[in-house]
């Protein structure tokens, strides 16, 4: 069974994230870190590894920092990793993302199984696993929040707003896991001092036989025109309850003609 | 003008508010016609007309329903070609995200997601979103193809435009690759009578702060004809499902009111419900940092607070 997760090096939810003057993401002046909900799928790759035979690879596309993502997913006990970075990647969209994580995957191998998480912390989008399993021409199983693999098949169960459903697809397949599914381990001692020698390879556009004209800003299929930081809110009326906290709050929502 | 597809939200026919939205999105673009799946579009069919849907498309074939997203991407590609739209208008919802971007690929047209305003511009339709836990608004266009654009509820006020919603079949076969997904079993949640949290107006949830025990938060929220939200710090801890966590890996809500109860105002939290029209929050600690949010906060038991709040909300109704 190879496993092929892919994963991605967001800025830090914690801090102060903002844009660059050409309307992308800064990754440079914020804290980054592997994407939090791609820990998850990260967990789910091992646990399938642990319980037969097979091997996690994960890759990542982004700037140089991005192999601090890839650095804590070795960390957890994936045992290889693939870092695709390239000048003219920055910029890119969903589409050309999943572009260059098509290729990348395809010349990793044909996996078994590739596996990410729900969506991105910065874009949050959700939409590279779909994008991804259209370009690998993959059945998608996708947002589930359990995970079963035998006999060459893979099951999960998608719970969604009305229904929950019960999915099933035949191997190689796409799978997107969400927060549900596992409890992501932290690394060990152990596995921190085993990253250290753990491959990682780095690959560029060329590398992958893309054309730096199908990535980047310039090729992007939408355009950010304008960005604006949301007007912080006025500092609302704040009272302490001293037996008349109820009263007050419905007195508020009266006021504003919520009742 | 240009025709403008809308993707409808139904249950056996039955459309709902979010279609009415985008309808009256896509009448300010072009010409709307709704897309429907399904076999009861006669159900459904006056309310697309009273919503300014010209023509109807219509795609009945079981296939759609049974396969998971890669087929749906397939009957709107079959729609797009036929329509040669200029724009696609989906609810946001995970299932409509990921047949949009599916068809993107397919289309090779641009996409965007989580839309909570959408324009007519210079450009084509222009996509407003709120990034970044909402700290962020960006403006956005596509700059390939027919803009593929999700949008979520709530974003505009339905209104009505009757027209002709002319029904066109679509012929769609699904291919076998499209079928490498199925869906095996199907279990409908059971309805609580409250409306849908990403669709309410008024949204109270509960946070740790109610040590399990919700009752108090459901009994306000029923004052208010409120659906019921939690942090995902209750949903954790088993105290109430995850279908109704808001957050940033939960449910994004953007409502009228957002009462929090018990709930500090994690990031995580603030990603899914800072959008909100007015905040209010209950919570001990003074210090918590929903209390930067609100426009109203009591500090507080909610144990006292909620059920006092309840009866001067009766009183003040009789």
């Amino acid at each position: 069974m190879n496993i092929v997760v892919c994963v991605k090096y967001v800025p830090d939810a914690q801090s102060d994230r903002t844009f660059n003057e050409d309307n992308t993401t800064d990754r440079d002046n914020v804290d980054g870190l592997l994407s939090e909900l791609d820990e998850y799928a990260v967990e789910a790759a091992l646990k399938i590894v642990e319980a037969g035979e097979g091997e996690v690879t994960v890759v990542t596309v982004g700037p140089d920092q991005a192999a601090d993502a890839v650095k804590k997913a070795l960390q957890m006990g994936a045992d290889k990793a693939v870092h695709v970075s390239d000048d003219a990647i920055h910029g890119s969209d969903a589409v050309a993302t999943s572009l260059v994580l098509a290729e990348a995957i395809k010349k990793i191998g044909s996996p078994d199984l590739v596996l990410t998480g729900l969506a991105s912390t910065d874009g949050t989008m959700s939409v590279v696993p779909a994008m991804l399993a259209e370009r690998l021409g993959l059945p998608q199983v996708t947002q589930v929040s359990t995970l079963e693999v035998e006999g060459g098949t893979v099951k999960g169960r998608r719970d969604g707003d009305v229904a929950s459903e019960s999915l099933e697809a035949q191997l190689p397949a796409l799978v997107s896991v969400t927060d549900q599914i596992n409890e992501p381990r932290y690394p060990s001692f152990k596995g921190i001092m085993a990253a250290k020698k753990k491959p990682v390879e780095t690959w560029s556009l060329a590398d992958l036989g893309v054309d730096a004209g199908q990535v980047g800003l310039d090729a992007a299929w939408t355009k950010v025109e304008s960005f604006a930081a949301r007007p912080p809110r006025e500092q609302g009326e704040i009272v302490t309850d001293e037996g008349d906290g109820g009263t007050k709050l419905a007195e508020f929502l009266v006021a504003q003609k919520f009742v | 003008m240009a025709e403008v597809l809308v993707l409808v939200d139904h249950t056996a026919g039955q459309v709902k508010k979010t279609t009415a939205e985008l309808l009256t999105i896509a009448r300010t673009l072009g010409t709307p016609s709704a897309v429907f799946v399904g076999s009861d579009v006669e159900a459904a069919r006056p309310r697309l007309a009273q919503f300014g849907a010209e023509k109807v498309y219509v795609i009945d074939n079981a296939d759609v329903d049974n396969y998971l997203v890669a087929p749906l991407a397939e009957a709107l590609q079959a729609v797009v070609q036929q329509a040669s739209p200029a724009a696609v208008l989906l609810p946001s919802t995970p299932h409509n995200k990921e047949a949009a971007a599916r068809l993107a690929i397919k289309t090779e047209s641009g996409l965007i997601t989580d839309a909570v305003a959408v324009e007519a511009g210079d450009a084509g339709a222009t996509a407003t979103q709120s990034v970044f836990a909402g700290s962020y608004t960006v403006k956005s266009t596509v700059t390939k193809g027919a803009p593929i654009i999700t949008v979520k509820p709530n974003v505009v006020p339905p209104s009505a435009s009757q027209a002709g919603a002319t029904v066109v079949p679509v012929d769609v076969q699904v291919s076998d690759a499209a079928k490498g997904a199925k869906i095996t079993a199907r279990e409908e949640k059971q309805k609580s009578g409250r409306p849908e949290l990403t669709e309410a107006a008024i949204v109270v949830s509960g946070g740790r702060g109610t040590g399990g025990d919700f009752s108090p938060v459901e009994t306000f929220a029923d004052t208010l004809g409120a659906a019921v939200g939690a942090s995902r710090a209750a949903v954790d801890a088993g105290w109430y499902p995850h279908s109704s966590q808001v957050g940033q890996t939960g449910k994004q809500v953007s409502p009228q009111l957002y009462v929090a109860a018990g709930i500090s105002g994690a990031i995580q939290h603030r990603a899914g419900m800072q959008t909100s029209k007015t905040i209010v929050a209950i919570n001990k600690d003074e210090e918590a940092p929903i209390f930067e949010l609100v426009d109203f906060g009591v500090v507080g038991d909610l144990f006292t607070v909620l059920p006092q709040a309840t009866d001067a909300v009766k009183q003040a109704r009789s």
